[in-house]
């Protein structure tokens, strides 16, 4: 007979070994689909470390992926706390990609001290509206915000396609889908000359910096912390649960938001309705593997963008599918939530059946 | 208006809209099961993918159409039967797993696709299944071409509203099946397993999902596609809300659905000049997140829907 006993006091070493722990063993398993494809595991990992670390540019481009990821892993690390399953953050990108072009590309031609500020600015409220409004339904109409979210996704891209062929499109652009260039001065400026890796970086950094200590110190943070582990507690001890939601989906939205900002006036400079390979949800894969916290979420988008650049490089070199990437990243989700079982509980061996 | 009338009078239209119906009522009538023994199947967007994929892939291989509906709810099964022990036995977020198992059920076959056929720029065909053309029925005015004119795979899919009607409103099973969803402890109680049940239903409902996915493939379409279930999942976690988690009403919601999705496609070639397309592109989605909208309310949960329970804890 086996029982399962709660831990009486999970332990720190468990909250972060057990995402190194899943990391290693979803990069180990890929070794099963790397000899399906009929690859050499070792080589490919040779190839992928290399892909990542073996020059200078490489480790520019990790970190240039790992850019959208923390925002994205931030927008869903802060809204898993409060139990607000935003799982749009996909739309939400590109809802503050489509406000950043609008006023970026053009629209307004104002000196970059007051271009790039709005741009991010509105980019961040174009966001923050996207995950208001299932916020909203959810409060006033008891709409699961999973679905609700999740649907908003399909839409928005819709949107964004009918933007793209419509008010939004390049007039220069010889009828492709994708908006006018944003204007020099509005761009977020490059780190490195001649790298790809830009200032968002550190916009993303600041951010995650910022949400760890309201996390563990403020009383925003306390408040979110309570609605996340019992509404119904939080509400009798005097909490505004709904003002709570709300605050904590307009700052989620805003942090996707922000991605989407991010890649079209840091890395691409015009929008496409190819801009994020599906950011939104890794986000959501490397908020879990961050244990939802903010400073996890940098060293997860890191370990994320790492298997994506690698595995693109490795694909390259060795011919394998560089979909090996999003199956690594799957299982590392799947790795760590069963990892995060073994450290909540305990699986004893009993004699007898317990009633 | 005369066009409008003259659209929903015709029989391609109703028989457009039964087709479109037809992965959603697999769907719905998958994630209906799993949730009535109260577990939440997110996983249901991957698993769509994996049967397209499987199945599409064993007739590819020479399996034959049914060889492929058989490949696809194995597959399907297989990955409920993944998160029914992650979400059962462990009780782990049911939100969480079933994201992961959609990335997880994607990735797998998309990988797969790619490394069977790795230069291929035009995806190969299948030859799929064919109308079933049941000789004086199909002849019938306007029932014959709406009804009669459909591959086997929809009739499945009738088959299936009725079976899981049958099994859940009169059978044992089916009452321990939403007992389980209610109140796992009376469950408990009466001697019969928790675990049991909840993860038989999820490997259930979960090759039933995977069977919508295989029509995509092998029905509406010959061949596979990245991103060709494009939400169709999703879709159906709101419509088994819309229809309180009865095989009926899921029927209805299904059919609603698919004909206002055939009713855009006919408008947008009416009104094309008028209004951009894709405005009749996301009306689908607007509907389902105002079917949402309207049910949730009233909507009727299984008590014990997202609760994890654990043997010998009370």
């Amino acid at each position: 007979m086996i029982r399962i006993e709660p831990r009486e006091n999970p332990s720190r070493a468990f909250a972060i070994g057990i995402p190194i722990l899943s990391a290693v063993i979803s990069l180990a398993l890929a070794a099963i689909p790397l000899l399906a494809a009929g690859a050499n595991p070792l080589t490919a990992y040779g190839e992928m470390i290399k892909g990542v670390f073996g020059s200078v540019f490489a480790l520019s481009e990790m970190l240039t992926r790992a850019t959208p990821l923390i925002f994205t892993g931030l927008a869903a690390a802060l809204a898993f706390r409060a139990k607000l399953w935003n799982i749009g953050a996909e739309g939400q990108l590109y809802l503050g990609a489509m406000a950043a072009v609008a006023i970026g590309s053009g629209y307004l031609d104002a000196p970059g001290i007051v271009l790039l500020p709005l741009i991010i600015l509105l980019g961040a409220g174009a966001g923050a509206a996207g995950m208001m409004a299932p916020a909203y339904l959810k409060v006033r109409f008891g709409a699961d915000e999973v679905v609700t979210t999740l649907l908003l996704n399909f839409i928005i891209l819709i949107f964004l396609q009918m933007m793209l062929e419509g008010p939004l499109q390049d007039p220069m652009g010889l009828g492709w889908p994708q908006s006018a260039p944003v204007l020099d001065q509005g761009m977020l400026p490059p780190l490195i000359e001649r790298m790809r890796v830009h200032s968002g970086l550190i916009i993303a950094l600041v951010l995650a910096g910022i949400a760890q200590f309201m996390l563990a110190r403020s009383v925003w943070g306390f408040k979110l912390r309570a609605v996340g582990e019992n509404a119904a507690a939080a509400r009798h001890a005097g909490i505004n649960v709904n003002r709570s939601l709300f605050g904590v989906a307009a700052i989620s939205g805003a942090l996707a938001g922000l991605a989407g900002v991010s890649e079209v006036a840091g890395l691409k400079g015009y929008l496409t309705s190819d801009l994020s390979p599906g950011f939104g949800y890794t986000g959501i894969v490397v908020a879990m593997l961050a244990g939802l916290s903010p400073a996890g979420v940098v060293v997860a988008a890191l370990f994320i963008a790492s298997v994506f650049v690698g595995a693109d490089s490795m694909s390259r070199a060795m011919g394998v599918s560089s979909f090996l990437a999003d199956l690594v990243v799957s299982m590392s989700l799947l790795c760590v939530l069963v990892g995060g079982f073994l450290a909540k509980y305990r699986i004893l061996r009993t004699r007898e059946a317990v009633s | 208006m005369m066009d409008l009338l003259n659209i929903l009078l015709s029989e391609s239209f109703w028989a457009a809209s039964l087709r479109i119906a037809t992965p959603l009522i697999f769907g719905v009538l998958g994630a209906l099961i799993c949730e009535r023994a109260g577990v939440l199947n997110l996983g249901i967007e991957g698993i769509f993918v994996v049967g397209a994929m499987c199945g599409w892939m064993a007739v590819w291989l020479g399996a034959g159409l049914w060889g492929g509906v058989l490949a696809a709810a194995a597959a399907g099964a297989l990955f409920g039967l993944l998160h029914a022990v992650l979400t059962v036995p462990l009780g782990l977020s049911q939100h969480v797993s079933g994201l992961g198992i959609t990335l997880f059920a994607t990735s797998v076959s998309y990988f797969t696709y790619r490394t069977a056929l790795p230069n291929v720029s035009s995806p190969p065909r299948i030859e799929p299944f064919k109308a079933l053309d049941i000789p004086l029925l199909s002849d019938l005015p306007f029932l014959g071409p709406v009804l009669f004119q459909q591959t086997a795979l929809t009739w499945l899919a009738l088959l299936m509203v009725a079976l899981v009607w049958y099994v859940m409103n009169r059978t044992a099973l089916g009452v321990a099946i939403q007992a389980v969803g209610d109140n796992p402890d009376s469950v408990d109680a009466q001697g019969l397993s928790v675990y049991g049940l909840r993860i038989g239903a999820i490997v259930a409902g979960s090759a039933l999902m995977a069977l919508g996915g295989a029509f995509l493939t092998m029905s509406a379409f010959d061949a596979f596609f990245f991103g060709m279930v494009n939400g169709r999942g999703w879709v159906c976690i709101a419509l088994v809300i819309f229809a309180s988690w009865r095989p009926g009403k899921a029927l209805f919601g299904a059919l609603l659905f698919g004909a206002f999705d055939a009713l855009q496609v006919r408008l947008q070639t009416e009104m094309g000049a008028l209004v951009p397309g894709q405005v009749f592109l996301m009306a689908p989605y607007i509907l389902s997140i105002i079917a949402l909208v309207i049910a949730a309310r009233s909507a009727d949960y299984p008590r014990a829907l997202l609760t994890p329970w654990f043997k010998g804890q009370r």
